[in-house]
């Protein structure tokens, strides 16, 4: 294992492409944790919240309230794609060819490049200044994106390095992969956070793009494999959160080989200023989150057919009481995980 | 008696005081006439028994009147117009009171109080460095006696401590001993103060009395018959129950506080071990109840909170406008033979902080390694109700840093901290706070090569024009020429302070109360006490070090910046100039993110300061030592002070405590604790880092046990302290908005809690600004 991570220490192999290192990451599985977002997504999802991590390549983010409108970007752009407008920042993306220029002379991080390269050495040197918070809290390293198995030799080289340095290891991953990649990766991860979002294929590919053959196929060889697996299933009203989907996505988890909880997601809209700051349209707009009272026949639903049901990581019972502001203790109904 | 109660200034013991002193007391040395003034005063002060009250006892006639020092600084009539008008921590002056003063106070103690003597001993180059806003001086209008007390009172009566002190008397070598007379003095000081305390008991036990006498509620009726009992039996002999015990304390704290304004915390200390024995053998014995004990415990708490601080005038009184007078109970930590000493009390206690809500006394908890999770737990549950309190304490760094300054293992785990972050040994250590030190107002005079800019005086060694130094090594050579030269400044004006305490206010009934003042028969003023320590608490750590590593980062490393174009930036406070201002803030290192390029020059600058000031002799003995922490003064210290090269604007806030600047770490709070780590805590007497949470974090089980690992692994890393404000900046401004709305809204200031509306609108600014780590 050691000997693994040396190797890495001394060539540079593959580069990765990533977009955050988030520390203190603590709704990414069990303890204090670093996240590690990788660029690049094969699935476009209308709920995602985090648009940035779809593309595979480098984009401009602007943050407008940032702008205090000093100009020093617009003489340094070759292809007057940036001007100022109500003072603040204007960029034509149809013009931008991509030199960052602007980015780099802006003062107040109202424009940045969003997406770096980065190698396993980088990252490794950025996740073990936690590591005595892992240590203590029984935390770790995750893996999210983006989609990490969108990066197969890089997400290979960065878990074999992390499981060098003793690091417990989450995937948090759509499963659309071929499955030699999850095979490869499978037993270099603690925790797989797996995505289930639509169980109907000709509904997956019209919301997100790719059939979730694959998706659902390697989940049930995950299972097989005896992988530790939490299904995480997002809550879209008017789109997931449908009778057929929700109990087609029971029945397919509890019909696994291994029992597995379900984590509900909860749709959110915070995801909404991202994409007007990457120059993106945001198609859920009008898209509210869940009541309690659906959510909580979800869970009842899923808790039927003998699944154990979280909502955001919380036991949904402690769940729909703290929404409804009363303060009830969650007891230690915390996952036993890796 | 209600939260709202406006304090009050009383004149009762100034016209006591000034009575005393009007007679010719030319005969008797100092000990001995501070023991006169202290029977004089607890002979014939008001005695104060509330309705239904069972812990009885005052400072001043009333609860919430407080009492004035005019021996140590005589209030003049324009200071009780403002602290009578000013907006906050405002203090109810009557047109008696006045009067009283024009008439008796003023005219008197003109020429006379310590404030006077002490400007008017102090050199030159002190008073412009004090004027200038370099330092402060702790002890110009008040005492010194930071201290807190150990478990001595639990098992001893003050008729024990005077058998001791008579002792001590009997066996004074008056052949041998060239000190003898001096010890005499002091000793029977001592016994003077002892007597006062007990006779002051007996007064209430007297008033328990004629107020039993006419009640006509029997419940009542015996309730005052056993505050009369209690009053007799302690303080002179030892307590016998839980009850007796908490009035002893009670009657203790009040006649240290009332001997002088030893402001800054006189504390209990470790209550849950000292009540103890109380509570295990009274449930044992069937006389007393959980119940019982936790309302006993809410009465002293009651006690604490209608005493506030004796206010300040000028500069101390923006130094720390607050109405706490930082009495602190810390519970949990070790046991004198280095075991966990969390008990049911510890918890208890914590059921009171929660029930009771109050900004003093001021709750903190000692975490051990040997201390359970729940018990840390238990105190992050009341942290997010969102009061700031408990703060919390790493014990087994305590112990460390005791050690180092040379503590005999028992008396470090005996120690603890009190104040905001102080390190000290209970009950046998004088550890002083003697004022706090601007270190960026330094590098500023550094930088203007010895002049104040915002007043053009020279005020500061010449150490060359910054323009020319060709390393950031030179430049940070001259700073620390700078800072030597001040911190000398500094402690030859405290070596002069300490000695007018020590020949005109010596503290007899405090030295009863702190090892080993009656074996040695030396006042705690005069180095009585068995560990001696000075403080300057250093404040700015965090501007001070993403100021020097802006100039480093772009003057001598990237070399985008010359100098000479940053102190005309600077001197124009940014005007004209945003984009690098912009740059500053943005696209520099800074401290709080775990970045070494900034947090290994933040190690310099502790260790610069640890080297100016640390193992240097004081007055009595002992030596200094360095905390940082900053109470409310950075908001000061900022006004002073100009622009600075981490982009801040001239007159705002300097960063507090260790903390980062306002919104300058932005990787999360494992990255704040990083870097705040990296200082050697444990080569300082207490360091103060404040983080912000939303009440989100810790809203379930699991986000409580992720908090606690957090501050496990800080403490791990030997960090002294770390206290959090749960409130999100949404709910502070619609505070500031509609301040009637939020009168109870409680936030964490520095070492201690205040309630927000209280705050100066600076203040509250700054506490909305501090990073809002919503990341849960």
């Amino acid at each position: 294992m050691i000997a693994n991570f040396l190797k890495h220490e001394g060539n540079v192999l593959s580069n990765g492409f990533i977009f955050d290192i988030k520390k203190f990451a603590v709704h990414d599985g069990p303890g204090i944790r670093t996240t590690v977002f990788f660029k690049g997504c094969p699935l476009s999802c209308p709920w995602c919240h985090n648009p940035e991590g779809q593309s595979f390549s480098p984009e401009i983010m602007l943050v407008e309230s940032r702008c205090t409108g000093c100009r020093e970007c617009i003489p340094r752009c070759p292809e007057h794609a940036v001007s100022l407008a109500n003072g603040s920042v204007r960029l034509d993306r149809e013009k931008c060819t991509g030199c960052w220029e602007c980015t780099a002379v802006c003062p107040t991080e109202a424009l940045t490049v969003v997406g770096w390269k980065t190698t396993v050495k980088e990252i490794m040197a950025e996740v073990v200044r936690d590591i005595l918070f892992y240590d203590e809290s029984g935390g770790g390293v995750t893996l999210s994106g983006g989609e990490p198995l969108g990066q197969p030799e890089f997400l290979v080289e960065l878990l074999q390095a992390l499981r060098g340095q003793g690091i417990r290891t989450t995937l948090d991953t759509s499963g659309y992969a071929l499955w030699d990649v999850v095979d490869e990766i499978r037993p270099l991860v603690g925790l797989f956070l797996y995505d289930l979002k639509l169980i109907n294929d000709s509904a997956h590919r019209h919301y997100t793009d790719v059939s979730n053959g694959p998706i659902l196929e390697n989940l049930e060889k995950l299972s097989k494999h005896g992988s530790r697996i939490v299904v995480r299933v997002p809550v879209v009203p008017g789109i997931s959160d449908t009778k057929d989907n929700m109990e087609g996505i029971a029945r397919f988890v509890s019909s696994l080989p291994e029992k597995h909880p379900i984590d509900l997601l909860l749709y959110h809209r915070a995801g909404i200023d991202k994409y007007a700051r990457l120059g993106k349209e945001y198609h859920l707009a009008e898209t509210n989150s869940s009541t309690n009272d659906e959510i909580e026949a979800i869970a009842k639903m899923m808790d039927s057919y003998g699944l154990k049901v979280t909502i955001g990581g919380e036991p949904y019972v402690a769940f729909c009481a703290d929404r409804a502001t009363a303060q009830v203790e969650s007891g230690d109904e915390t996952l036993d995980l890796p | 008696m209600s939260l709202e109660t406006k304090p009050w200034i009383s004149p009762e013991r100034a016209q006591l005081i000034t009575q005393f002193y009007r007679e010719d007391h030319k005969t008797v040395s100092a000990p001995i006439c501070r023991a006169l003034v202290f029977k004089h005063l607890l002979e014939n002060k008001k005695i104060y028994i509330g309705d239904g009250e069972v812990i009885v006892g005052e400072k001043g006639p009333a609860p919430k009147a407080v009492p004035t020092y005019p021996e140590l600084c005589c209030h003049s009539l324009e200071d009780l117009e403002i602290l009578n008008s000013r907006e906050k921590v405002s203090f109810a002056v009557s047109e008696e009171t006045r009067r009283i003063y024009a008439e008796e106070i003023i005219p008197f103690w003109k020429g006379r109080s310590m404030r006077e003597l002490i400007f008017s001993d102090m050199a030159k180059e002190w008073k412009d460095a004090f004027a200038a806003g370099v330092f402060t001086e702790f002890m110009e209008q008040r005492a010194p006696g930071h201290t807190v007390l150990d478990n001595k009172i639990y098992h001893q009566g003050m008729l024990d401590f005077k058998r001791r002190i008579e002792e001590r008397i009997a066996s004074l070598d008056y052949l041998n001993d060239p000190d003898a007379y001096d010890k005499k003095q002091e000793l029977t000081a001592m016994g003077i103060a002892a007597d006062a305390l007990i006779r002051y008991a007996q007064r209430h036990a007297e008033r328990a009395r004629e107020l039993a006498a006419t009640e006509r509620d029997p419940v009542r009726k015996r309730e005052l018959k056993r505050i009369a009992e209690v009053c007799i039996h302690i303080p002179a002999y030892a307590p016998r129950d839980f009850w007796e015990a908490i009035q002893y304390y009670w009657f203790v704290h009040l006649g240290v506080t009332l001997e002088l304004n030893t402001w800054d915390a006189f504390s209990p200390g470790r209550l849950d071990q000292h009540l103890y024995p109380f509570y295990q053998r009274g449930v044992a014995d069937g006389t007393l109840t959980l119940t019982q004990a936790e309302e006993l415990l809410q009465c002293l708490w009651i006690k604490f909170h209608n005493q506030p601080a004796p206010p300040k005038v000028g500069v101390t009184a923006e130094e720390s406008a607050t109405y706490t007078d930082f009495v602190t109970v810390d519970p949990g930590g070790l046991t004198p033979e280095g075991e966990d000493a969390v008990n049911e009390l510890s918890y208890l206690i914590l059921d009171v902080v929660e029930e009771m809500r109050l900004i003093q006394p001021n709750a903190r908890i000692q975490v051990s390694k040997k201390n359970p999770d729940r018990f840390l737990k238990r105190a992050a549950e009341i942290i997010r109700t969102g009061f700031g309190q408990p703060s919390i304490f790493n014990a087994d760094a305590i112990v460390q840093e005791l050690l180092r300054q040379g503590k005999s293992i028992v008396d470090a785990r005996c120690g603890g901290s009190s104040g905001c972050v102080e390190t000290g040994a209970y009950g046998k250590e004088s550890y002083i706070l003697t004022g706090y030190f601007n270190m960026p107002k330094v590098l500023e005079i550094t930088l203007n090569n010895r002049v104040d800019p915002r007043t053009g005086k020279r005020i500061g060694l010449e150490t060359g024009d910054p323009r020319e130094s060709t390393s950031f090594e030179e430049l940070f050579s001259a700073y620390e020429r700078q800072l030597n030269y001040f911190i000398d400044i500094k402690i030859c004006g405290n070596n002069v302070i300490e000695r007018l305490y020590a020949k005109y206010m010596p503290s007899p009934f405090l030295s009863i109360l702190i090892d080993d003042c009656i074996e040695t028969g030396k006042d705690y003023h005069v180095g009585g006490a068995r560990y001696n320590s000075a403080y300057i608490q250093g404040v700015g750590l965090g501007t001070m070090t993403d100021s020097m590593t802006a100039i480093k980062y772009h003057v001598f490393d990237r070399k985008d910046l010359t100098m000479d174009e940053l102190l005309a930036t600077l001197e124009s406070n940014f005007a004209g100039n945003e984009p690098l201002r912009q740059l500053l803030l943005n696209k520099t290192p800074k401290y709080g993110n775990d970045d070494d390029y900034a947090d290994d020059i933040m190690k310099l600058l502790f260790d610069a300061y640890f080297n100016a000031i640390d193992g240097r002799p004081n007055t009595k003995g002992g030596h200094y030592r360095i905390n940082l922490l900053p109470t409310t003064v950075h908001v000061y210290f900022g006004s002073v002070l100009g622009a600075t090269p981490d982009g801040r604007q001239a007159g705002t806030p300097l960063s507090e405590g260790i903390s980062p600047v306002q919104g300058a770490d932005r990787r999360g709070p494992t990255a704040t604790l990083k870097s705040a780590a990296k200082i050697d805590h444990l080569r300082t007497g207490g360091t103060l880092l404040n983080q912000k949470l939303t009440p989100k974090l810790l809203a379930d089980s699991d986000g409580l046990d992720k908090f606690v690992k957090l501050v496990r692994t800080y403490f791990r890393l030997d960090g002294h302290h770390v206290q959090y404000n749960v409130i999100d900046a949404a709910t502070l401004r619609a505070a500031q908005q509609s301040p009637e709305k939020y009168r109870d809204l409680i936030v964490r200031v520095a070492g201690y809690s205040d309630y927000f509306c209280n705050l100066s609108k600076a203040l509250q600014d700054e506490i909305i600004a501090r990073t809002d780590h919503d990341s849960f």
